[in-house]
């Protein structure tokens, strides 16, 4: 019963792994694997003395790691605060609204956002309605990188809550009713039993996002990145896919495989930590 | 009580409507879209419209209709979610079925577990995937929306989990019984897991409908594209050299109102089956993560 996802496994997952070695290679497609010549590291030299990769880089991590802190700041506080309302009937509708972005995809949000942050969209009408300058949020590269790190917590925010919010309901209300004979206050509780009760999750979350470094969302900057913003915008990836589609497939591959490599031992040490420090297992 | 005291009531008010303002400006864009949707062009194109259409018209919605690479890019688009989805979900639920078995009934459930877990950590990267499609033969082809995302490693670990949680005694009564391990599943599993499996389908469905980049990348040309890879081109980059169309539909095309139209249907399948999502997702994920 295994069989039909082992062979899928193989063909789509493993066989393109040994496609790996073309990172060492001079490829040229002709040629294919076995008749390109061999140039050892000079792919990866490259890579790291070249401006646009070293500037690919830096962008990818700079851009991913403040996407991870707020991805994570953000969501704990959405949570807590949605905690303390208690008519049901207003959480439900609340987190129906804000969960709603998660499911649409980059295409779509991409294309609203086209829509809402140009020169004569929504948003520019709103600051022009206060006398300042109209903004270019996709045109400059400092309001690029602001864009994209508030519209990824738009989308992803409320979703991302939702294991808080779940951890939040699983901590033990005897907790709660002791400290209030003790005579602690609302803030009280927050700080000292709600907050503490939520580290352990939060440091799962946190390892296990680690993972994403280097991978700062090809749909999200590919739907918004334009040639005005490419110094300030491009990640590994997006630079990836145009070096691919300029034909150096061998530097693409190499660029990749760095990437990928970063990613498996981060991931791979990221689950090992969230498996001692909280006993997290996924198998 | 906490709450009875007037500084907590007071930060429950500000919290209350902090919080409902917060949800509103999450869905506002996609309201805004929806009203230039439906307003006629002159008062989109010079931005006038906030959350309510002005001068109220289908125009720009009988215009995409008779667009014929629309019409059989959303039909590319509703057969991949469709048959993807089910032939998804199939080759996931047996797998995960066949990694919920201990390591007495299935021996070398470790090697498999690593075998998929390896899959999930590590990626070939963009050139050798694109290599290997084109040499199995499936550039182009339609095929190459489905077959390939056929395993799903993250889905089978929540499916798997689920089935692991199903009292091992209802398998005992089955063996003594006599049913073979296919029965066990198909019989007492799958009817068992149906709301597990429900969200993972609606999940994978809107996934699917969602994914744009395999088209982009594997079907040259725009008739073979799904809905998504054919709006990310046309509204999102602006290239029209792949779609071969005339200027007078490249005037329509680069219509507002008619572009947030076609944002609009693309979102349509999904608001459609929010409802049902959203009252299984919270369940759901938490389901399959927590383990005894």
């Amino acid at each position: 019963m295994l069989l039909p996802a082992v062979l899928v496994a193989l063909v789509f997952k493993y066989a393109p792994m040994p496609g790996v070695i073309m990172a060492f290679q001079e490829f040229k497609p002709w040629l294919g694997v076995g008749g390109s010549s061999w140039v050892g590291w000079d792919n990866f030299k490259l890579m790291f003395t070249m401006h646009d990769s070293v500037q690919v880089i830096w962008n990818t991590i700079f851009i991913s790691v403040l996407k991870i802190l707020f991805g994570l700041v953000v969501p704990v506080t959405f949570a807590l605060l949605l905690n303390e309302i208690r008519h049901i009937a207003l959480k439900r509708s609340i987190q129906t609204l804000v969960y709603l972005p998660h499911f649409m995809s980059w295409v779509i949000l991409g294309g609203i956002l086209l829509d809402l942050l140009s020169l004569d969209g929504f948003a520019n009408r709103l600051v022009t309605a206060f006398h300042l300058e109209p903004i270019l949020f996709l045109g400059d590269g400092n309001w690029f990188r602001a864009t994209v790190i508030v519209s990824d917590l738009w989308k992803e925010f409320g979703f991302s809550a939702i294991v808080f919010l779940a951890a939040l309901s699983g901590i033990n209300p005897a907790l709660y009713e002791a400290s209030e004979i003790d005579g602690a206050g609302r803030l009280q509780q927050t700080l000292y039993i709600t907050l503490p009760s939520l580290l352990p999750i939060i440091i799962v979350v946190f390892t296990l996002s680690l993972g994403n470094v280097l991978n700062a969302n090809f749909d999200q900057i590919f739907n918004l990145l334009n040639p005005l913003v490419l110094e300030k915008g491009d990640i590994i990836d997006t630079y990836v896919y145009r070096t691919f589609q300029g034909g150096q497939y061998s530097l693409a591959t190499a660029v990749g495989i760095f990437k990928s490599a970063v990613g498996f031992v981060l991931i791979s040490g990221g689950y090992y930590f969230a498996y001692k420090v909280a006993n997290y297992r996924i198998f | 009580m906490y709450y009875k005291s007037p500084s907590y009531r007071t930060f429950s008010y500000f919290n209350i409507a902090f919080l409902i303002l917060i949800s509103l400006l999450c869905v506002m864009p996609m309201v805004h879209i929806f009203a230039v949707s439906l307003s006629g062009k002159s008062a989109a194109d010079s931005n006038l419209v906030t959350f309510l259409p002005i001068d109220f018209t289908l125009d720009s919605y009988a215009q995409t209709f008779k667009n014929d690479n629309f019409l059989s890019a959303t039909a590319v688009s509703v057969l991949r979610s469709l048959i993807g989805t089910a032939m998804g979900m199939i080759v996931t639920m047996l797998a995960a079925f066949s990694l919920s078995r201990t390591h007495l009934e299935f021996k070398a459930r470790t090697f498999y577990v690593w075998f998929f877990l390896i899959i999930m950590i590590f990626d070939a990267g963009l050139v050798p995937h694109y290599m290997l499609i084109q040499k199995v033969g499936l550039v182009n082809s339609f095929w190459v929306l489905i077959v390939p995302h056929l395993v799903n490693v993250w889905n089978m670990i929540l499916m798997m989990n689920f089935f692991r949680a199903i009292p091992k005694d209802l398998d005992e009564a089955a063996i003594v019984d006599g049913a073979s391990s296919f029965k066990i599943f198909a019989s007492i599993y799958l009817p068992v897991s149906l709301p597990a499996i429900a969200t993972l389908s609606l999940f994978t469905l809107v996934g699917h409908w969602n994914s744009w980049f395999d088209g982009m990348l594997y079907l040259r040309t725009a008739d073979q594209w799904p809905l998504a890879t054919l709006l990310q081109t046309i509204v999102v980059v602006q290239d029209f050299s792949k779609t071969g169309i005339n200027p007078e539909q490249l005037e329509m095309l680069s219509n507002r109102s008619v572009k947030a139209a076609q944002i609009f249907i693309a979102m349509l399948p999904i608001l459609a089956v929010y409802p049902l999502l959203q009252r299984y997702f919270v369940k759901g994920i938490v389901l399959g993560a927590v383990k005894e």
